[in-house]
């Protein structure tokens, strides 16, 4: 057995910590929380207001604008319109909405922190191993301290996802820039560019399908979290899931399993449809 | 026109730069500071003045430092001590912006990779400096379809550079670089990755413009057919240090050392084959 007396326990202190943050500025997170409410339940109304036909319409030019490709638009379209037969439209828009703006928010984060890691590499030293963390610890464990943090219900479902699926998109953007060639980099330096000339005009287009490949990851993970979100309270497909595994309810279950799949496959071929680069895409079409 | 000079250049590579720099300006060999600060010497001590409006070839092997000395020039490589003027004026005492715009205006390159923009087309690579500049599409492309014209890519203008053959990169690669309209165009191993006919293909057409646009060219090379065919006057590097400068009469008549005479003697017996 290990000393006993060697033993130094952080439970104590950090238990203090979070009540403390929760009885004295608990107001100014639940005031952050209301205005992400806002932006989601504003996402969700207007997936929700649209009426189908249209969202598959939309879906399909997504997929026909990525991919060029009759099949995989046609295909797409069917997909969607599974969902509507299996009668998990609604939840499906609820779980849409909380991804689109999971997803938004990890771009609007991710992406920049990608550049300055590949940028400089102390940030790099420091950020990678800080992204492993966010990786492999159990969602239950911050989902449970940013419950207390925001309440129940959709934020913290977003603010987990956001922790859980921003790292792939930052590794991701942060190899695409590094992978640039650099006699190009050298080329655009030789010629006067200056650095944001180079950084948008040069590193971001050629490290775009890199980048789109982590953003796949990201939606991807985002998804995976949709049924470990249901439990604090999101409603959509999880909540579902989650249902019918409570009531033992296996047909239930599955058919929002199957829901999550089809979105899943649908969101994945749309942007990997986008991540090819220009070229392929004349090639193809 | 620009006139370039080099005074007594230094590049030092690694750590314990200053300890390396004192024994190199004692005259210690690469091989021996190498062994006692873990640095490498790139360029000692070399002194080149270049003339105004002709090619000067740097010449020398793989290691010898001439694409380390060429990139001096435009201070994609900063030298460890000594100076580099361009008409009198040391650019070593540019500041960024200033920087950005002697490299914009006066010293353009020509890479051995060629360096093309995968994702600009060959009119958008051609006009790339303009387009640094902050010129508009309609300004830039009178420009950019003159310079196509004058390496003979006409019809190619909207293509991507993976469309193109090795030789039509490098002609892109060219004329992005007569493009930039600068006095000075830096050539590194421009030629070296191209098959024999289209390098002297190339070689020509380089002469051919030349004729007419009289810039200073500074062309680096491992070749010395290369050097002597085109090269008003020549350099020859080893290990980092100067070798000889001269003409290519002076080269092949009166080499400086056995290092050089086995180059001229070489490229004699391949002429007898």
């Amino acid at each position: 057995m290990f000393p006993e007396q060697w033993r130094i326990s952080i439970r104590g202190p950090v238990n203090s910590f979070i009540e403390a943050l929760v009885a004295n500025y608990g107001f100014a997170f639940r005031a952050f929380a209301h205005s992400v409410l806002q932006a989601i339940i504003f996402v969700e109304t207007i997936l929700r207001a649209t009426p189908w036909w249209v969202l598959i319409i939309v879906f399909m030019a997504l997929a026909w604008a990525g991919t060029r490709r009759a099949i995989v638009t046609i295909t797409i379209g069917l997909l969607m319109l599974l969902i509507g037969v299996l009668g998990l439209w609604d939840l499906t828009m609820q779980t849409l909405a909380l991804m689109l703006i999971g997803t938004v928010v990890s771009i609007i984060i991710g992406i920049p922190i990608g550049i300055l890691a590949a940028k400089s590499r102390p940030f790099r030293n420091f950020a990678l191993p800080a992204l492993d963390v966010m990786q492999t610890m159990p969602g239950f464990v911050y989902l449970i301290p940013v419950m207390m943090l925001f309440g129940l219900g959709k934020v913290p479902a977003v603010l987990a996802t956001i922790i859980y699926a921003v790292p792939p998109l930052i590794r991701l953007t942060d190899l695409g820039i590094r992978q640039v060639d650099a006699e190009v980099v050298e080329a655009a330096t030789a010629f006067g560019g200056n650095p944001r000339q180079i950084l948008l005009g040069v590193e971001l287009p050629l490290a775009v399908p890199t980048i789109m490949a982590g953003l796949n990851q990201t939606i991807m993970m985002a998804l995976s979290m949709v049924v470990v979100a249901s439990m604090i309270g999101a409603r959509g497909l999880g909540e579902q899931v989650l249902n019918g595994i409570q009531t033992l309810d296996v047909g239930k279950g599955l058919e929002a399993g199957i829901g999550i799949v089809v979105l899943a496959v649908v969101l994945d071929r749309i942007t990997q449809g986008f991540g090819r680069t220009r070229k392929s895409e004349q090639t193809n079409g | 026109m620009a006139e370039i000079e080099i005074r007594n250049i230094f590049k030092i590579f690694g750590p314990k730069s200053g300890k390396a720099m004192a024994m190199a300006r004692q005259g210690r060999s690469k091989a021996d500071i190498l062994a006692e600060t873990g640095s490498s010497l790139g360029l000692s001590d070399v002194s080149l003045q270049i003339g105004a409006g002709r090619i000067f070839v740097i010449m020398g092997l793989s290691g010898s430092g001439k694409s380390t000395l060429v990139r001096h020039l435009n201070r994609l490589v900063e030298p460890t001590a000594g100076e580099v003027l361009f008409d009198g004026k040391n650019i070593l005492d540019l500041d960024a912006p200033s920087l950005r715009e002697f490299r914009n205006r006066h010293a353009s390159m020509v890479f051995q990779g060629f360096g093309l923009f995968p994702h600009r087309t060959v009119l958008q690579n051609v006009v790339y400096a303009s387009h640094v500049r902050g010129l508009s599409r309609a300004e830039t492309h009178p420009i950019g379809m003159k310079w196509i014209e004058a390496v003979g890519l006409n019809g190619y203008e909207h293509k991507y550079p993976d469309e193109l053959s090795g030789g039509m990169k490098q002609r892109v690669g060219l004329a992005r670089a007569l493009a930039a309209d600068t006095d000075t165009i830096l050539m590194d191993e421009a030629f070296s990755a191209l098959d024999p006919l289209i390098r002297a293909d190339m070689q020509d057409q380089l002469l051919a413009l030349q004729r007419d646009l009289s810039k200073t060219i500074v062309f680096i090379t491992h070749d010395l057919d290369e050097a002597l065919r085109i090269g008003s006057e020549i350099a020859i590097l080893k290990d980092g240090c100067l070798v000889q400068v001269g003409t290519p009469e002076t080269i092949i008549e009166r080499p400086a050392n056995d290092y050089v005479a086995r180059f001229v003697r070489r490229r004699d017996s391949l002429r007898l084959t």
